[in-house]
């Protein structure tokens, strides 16, 4: 499998699991699977200010019974500390997909405060951690973090590496 | 102009003869109003998660797009989430309305002013975040036609109702975050809300 099929590979699991509403903040390395779900006519795709915004819209989706995805990088989830004690105390499933700063290869030192709290913050807020360290693996998270959300009410997180992404200076992210 | 609405009225009559209408609160004091109200499994008020209720609503109007949703939210709720309004405005979800009980106070913590005490203007914000029908409401006449077009306007839409600054008795809601949601997953969607998704 090359190295950038992930994207294909996660998109296809959401779709085959009836997943209908995806939320993201942009980053680099969320690029092509944004592209693809935009692509896609059974998703609705919604483009979020904040990470925060996700956490309300994927609890208001599981209530009216659709299940969704967020997708962001490793700094935003520092946005969702407060709202994810709702994501605890009503049990509401959660999946997101978290493409990680602050890592091998990261070029802005800002980006690595976060990205080396990231795992402890998700885990003390009750939200299961799953470290995807190589593209092919990528996919398989994502199916079991599914699963887990939703047949387990579970709050799950698929960190995805940053050598995965492989982004390694502010000139490649801009010539993306 | 000071507020001469009484926001449990208001309230009160946005949701008479409620229907089908999904209701979502903001913390504190829109979440008594509603209860006051009346409470129903296809309420859900929110103990916490502050600024994230016209987010719910969002979440909830794209996966139910036949159903009426109302957020009532208040200002200082509102005003942590800004971001929601701009994120609604690019969505347009017809079957949304966001209406706003603003006593310009943060009434559970002191009833300290908030910033639309000192001319922030909500109804402004919506409509400069592109949701077209964004009105503040001031008057008992304009309360009635909210609550129609809450029940039958093509959405999304947005209200300022200026309210008075009055401390009331507390309705408390369930508080159970697992009971609310089953509660009302269970009146919205029936058995199959109990099924473990056939995709999975």
């Amino acid at each position: 499998m090359p190295p950038d099929a992930w994207p294909a590979e996660v998109h296809r699991e959401l779709a085959a699991a009836g997943v209908r509403i995806v939320g993201y903040v942009p980053d680099a390395g969320h690029k092509r699977l944004i592209e693809l779900c935009h692509a896609d006519e059974a998703m609705r795709v919604v483009p979020l200010t904040t990470e925060e915004e996700g956490i309300g819209l994927a609890a208001g989706a599981w209530l009216g019974g659709e299940k969704s995805v967020l997708l962001m990088q490793s700094s935003g989830v520092g946005n969702l500390v407060n709202v994810l004690g709702m994501v605890k105390v009503c049990r509401f499933p959660l999946l997101m997909i978290v493409t990680m700063r602050g890592e091998q290869g990261e070029f802005n030192p800002w980006q690595v405060p976060m990205g080396e709290a990231l795992a402890r913050v998700l885990e003390t807020m009750g939200v299961a951690v799953r470290q995807a360290g190589e593209a092919r693996s990528v996919a398989a998270h994502v199916r079991a973090a599914l699963r887990l959300a939703y047949q387990a009410q579970g709050a799950e997180a698929v960190l995805i590496a940053q050598r995965v992404i492989g982004i390694k200076s502010f000139q490649e992210q801009a010539n993306q | 102009m000071k507020p001469t609405l009484h926001r449990r009225d208001v309230v009160k009559t946005l949701l008479r003869d409620r229907k089908d209408l999904l209701v979502v609160a903001g913390l504190g004091s829109t979440a008594w109003d509603i209860t006051a109200a009346g409470d129903s499994p296809l309420s859900f008020p929110t103990w916490g998660a502050m600024g994230q209720a016209a987010m719910i609503g969002l979440g909830l109007a794209l996966a139910q797009p036949a159903r009426r949703v109302l957020v009532v939210t208040g200002d200082g709720e509102m005003l942590m989430g800004l971001g929601a309004l701009a994120t609604i405005g690019v969505q347009r979800p017809p079957n949304l309305a966001v209406v706003v009980i603003d006593n310009e106070r943060y009434g559970e913590t002191g009833m300290q002013a908030t910033h639309t005490a000192h001319g922030v203007d909500l109804a402004a914000v919506a409509k400069a975040c592109g949701i077209r029908k964004s009105v503040e409401v001031r008057k008992v006449t304009e309360v009635k036609s909210l609550q129609k077009a809450i029940h039958s306007g093509a959405g999304p839409l947005f209200a300022a109702v200026k309210v008075i600054d009055e401390k009331l008795p507390l309705v408390l809601p369930p508080h159970d975050g697992v009971l609310l949601k089953t509660r009302f997953r269970r009146a919205l969607l029936g058995d199959s809300a109990d099924v473990l998704p056939e995709e999975l």
